[in-house]
């Protein structure tokens, strides 16, 4: 076979720095959205390699859904200070406390939703043009229909029906005063893809990856960590389980699997193994059938 | 590990509606092990809800909620597995003569085109059409899959018929490597096994047709192209001086010291280096995102290319192009446009509508110079300043454009340069 070829990661490798690169070409204030997640993580460590030998020329945006895992405010202010660059933090708190929003009451409460506000609001006032996530096409079948390039109205909402059209490789990210876009720089990297990386690039990632004890109530068919913001219920009860997580998010609802991968290596030979998706772990997609696009459209990551 | 070494291949699905393009990709899901049992048990539920026996696999690719209501494909879709051998992605667009755009955009980077007939009813004139956009963006390989063959008795009568059929009109296409297979998406005949039930049929299943098929050698490896996207000054410590152009080959092979022309100033230097954050490089080539220096302080900008002085792209400021029409409203006669082609940008006129093509029949239209949405037509463009182009069929990359509308910021039309 001739030697000109790329492996499957360097491709999307490429792929993914060409489109960051794009970024910073076509928009004025792009910054890219940091939840403290692997994909986040990655597309981070993708914007270095992107403009290197010079800084990530962008902030990153965390939004903060005041329910976090101590873990993952380390993680992201060591990265900062790594890398130099500035930290813009949406606080749902802060929107809850200013009456933008209210938060939901109930048993499966969360603050997902109200994210979205927060959100939109920390885009305007920042004047930010563009939010660069780490949705991926294959989490979630209305992520499958993103675009690279993803145009969003004034109102911050996401019109899936009459999407620009992305050929080749030429990305339109023309917009009036008051839209913007999110660009998914990752969008053709599955779970599978993202942790193949990560081992070979060897990228720092926070310890909550990695099976640890912990301890943790069953709801939802997963193991919800305990923290203060765990109400328990009737029936309920606290173990001590060797878990790890797939996803993170709001620790009120990002549950764990039982697992002793607790190395990259046996990460990946799990996850290869694996039977469920990652989000299936998520009590905010087992809402409705199209709860992914319901929120989407109205301006979720 | 093994896996280091596979390639990506990207493949577009087209056919007409009920074809079976969405439960042969399910199939293919399915049986290589993609699709995990949350997805699987919601598909279930929704096929029982809708009074489906078994599973419906066309339901996991039928992704928004529209077109799970309509049981139609209505945008692209993208899907990804994997198997020891290869990653892949699917581009699954719709089949209605509505969403031919949505044909062309999927077909715009695939490597391989999967183009279904419905066993039954042989080659139609969607058929026929298929063909034609995977022939006018280049598809290096299509391969025809005639589905639903437990439908006709698994005849290979039947599957040769058609053979006959497409061969009678594909003939008059430009395409690389054509290939048949008859195959049954919902029993997964020759879809990832072998069928047990078309003993006369000696090739190998779908699966390892995809698994083994010949990319490499479809890149441009000749024509040096390297438009430059953002150009880099680090300014800071180990690097005050640093100043790089950042950007993806586009086609061809470039080497430090090789000697280079900047386009479209004409300026000439060496390449000192080519960078990665992982280190330099000896040889870089497409797709490969890096940064390259030169010898010499030039000023360049993004937009700008940078070519080997014996092998130069046309700067050209009129050329022709084969066109689709992507939006509702049609185009406007000399009206301007956004053109944008690899990373450079300028305003754009379509000076004549040359012909349409009647994408069903392949007869030109003279007549009729009304662009609509999904019309393909050959057509003048011009530009207010030179565009250094190749032809599309030489070049996918540097022989296509878009056109944007300035007063929606809607990309409504795709251009192929001939
Ligand atoms: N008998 C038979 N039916 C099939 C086959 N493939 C697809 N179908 C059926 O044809 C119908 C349309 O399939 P679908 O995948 O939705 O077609 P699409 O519109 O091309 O995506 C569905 O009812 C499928 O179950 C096949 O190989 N044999
Ligand atoms: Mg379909």
């Amino acid at each position: 076979m001739s030697k000109y070829y790329l492996n499957y990661l360097d491709e999307l490798e490429s792929e993914a720095i060409y489109i960051l690169r794009e970024v910073w070409a076509q928009f004025q204030n792009p910054v890219i959205l940091f939840s403290g997640g692997k994909d986040s993580i990655l597309v981070t460590h993708l914007a270095k390699k992107a403009f290197y030998p010079s800084k990530i020329p962008f902030p990153l945006l965390h939004v903060d859904t005041g329910h976090n895992f101590p873990e993952t405010i380390q993680f992201r202010d060591d990265l900062i200070k790594e890398l130099g660059v500035q930290l813009i933090v949406g606080s749902v708190q802060e929107s809850i406390d200013t009456g933008r929003v209210a938060e939901e009451k109930g048993k499966n409460a969360t603050r997902n939703a109200l994210q979205i506000t927060t959100l939109l609001d920390a885009i305007e006032n920042n004047k930010i043009d563009c939010a660069i996530g780490g949705g991926r096409r294959d989490e979630e079948k209305a992520r499958a229909k993103e675009r690279f390039f993803s145009h969003r109205d004034d109102f911050g909402q996401w019109d899936p029906k009459n999407q620009r059209p992305e050929l080749w490789n030429l990305l339109n990210g023309k917009h009036f005063e008051g839209e913007h876009f999110r660009a998914f720089p990752i969008s053709n990297w599955t779970e599978m893809d993202v942790w193949n990386y990560i081992k070979r690039e060897d990228i720092k990632i926070p310890s909550l990856y990695l099976a640890h004890q912990r301890e943790v109530v069953w709801r939802n068919d997963s193991w919800i960590p305990v923290s203060e913001f765990l109400k328990l219920e009737e029936n309920e009860k606290i173990e001590t389980k060797k878990i790890r997580f797939r996803t993170l998010g709001d620790i009120t609802i990002t549950g764990g699997i039982e697992s002793e991968a607790n190395t990259l290596e046996k990460i990946v030979a799990e996850v290869a193994a694996m039977k469920q998706t990652e989000r299936g772990n998520r009590s905010d997609d087992k809402r409705s059938e199209t709860a992914m696009e319901d929120r989407k459209r109205q301006g979720y990551f | 590990m093994e896996i280091d070494k596979n390639q990506l291949l990207r493949f577009t699905t087209a056919g007409s509606v009920d074809d079976g393009k969405s439960t042969l990709i399910g199939r293919l899901l399915y049986d290589s092990k993609a699709i995990f049992e949350d997805q699987l048990e919601a598909i279930e539920n929704t096929s029982r809800k809708k009074g489906h026996e078994g599973v419906d696999l066309a339901l996991f690719t039928d992704g928004l909620r529209d077109e799970r209501e309509q049981g139609i494909t209505i945008d692209v879709a993208y899907r990804y597995f994997t198997t020891p051998k290869r990653k892949f992605i699917i581009a699954d667009t719709p089949g209605h003569i509505q969403y031919t755009r949505n044909m062309v955009t999927g077909a715009s980077t695939a490597n391989a085109a999967l183009i279904l007939i419905d066993a039954r009813h042989g080659v139609i004139e969607q058929t026929k059409r298929h063909a034609f956009i995977a022939s006018l963006l280049q598809i290096p390989h299509i391969i025809v899959c005639i589905n639903k063959m437990d439908l006709v008795d698994y005849s290979e009568e039947v599957y040769e018929n058609i053979i006959n059929q497409f061969e009678e009109f594909s003939s008059k296409l430009y395409v690389k490597d054509i290939q048949f297979l008859p195959i049954s998406a919902l029993d997964g005949d020759n879809v990832v096994n072998r069928s047990t039930n078309m003993d006369w049929y000696k090739g190998a299943p779908l699966l390892y047709t995809l698994e083994t098929m010949h990319i490499s050698s479809d890149i441009n490896k000749i024509d040096a192209r390297f438009p430059v996207q953002t150009v880099l000054r680090p300014q800071r410590e180990g690097f005050i001086d640093y100043r790089g152009y950042a950007g993806r080959v586009a086609s061809g092979i470039f080497r430090p010291g090789d000697e280079v022309v900047i386009l479209p100033s004409g300026f000439t230097s060496t390449i000192k280096s080519i960078d990665t954050m992982d280190g330099s490089l000896e040889e870089v080539f497409a797709p490969m995102s890096v940064t390259i220096t030169l010898k010499d302080d030039i000023d360049i900008s993004r937009g700008d290319m940078i070519v080997k002085e014996n092998n130069q792209p046309k700067p050209l400021q009129e050329f022709d192009a084969m066109l689709c029409w992507f939006n509702n409203s049609p185009a406007r006669p000399r009206a301007k446009y956004t053109i944008v082609h690899t990373s450079n940008e300028q305003k754009a006129m379509i000076k004549e509508v040359v012909y349409k093509i009647d994408i069903n029949t392949y007869a030109r239209e003279e007549q009729d110079k009304e662009l609509k949405m999904n019309d393909i037509a050959r057509i003048s463009i011009r530009t207010t300043r030179p565009l250094m182009v190749d032809e599309y069929r030489d070049n996918r990359l540097t022989g296509s454009f878009v056109l944007i509308d300035d007063a929606t910021h809607e990309t409504v039309a795709a251009g192929m340069i001939v």
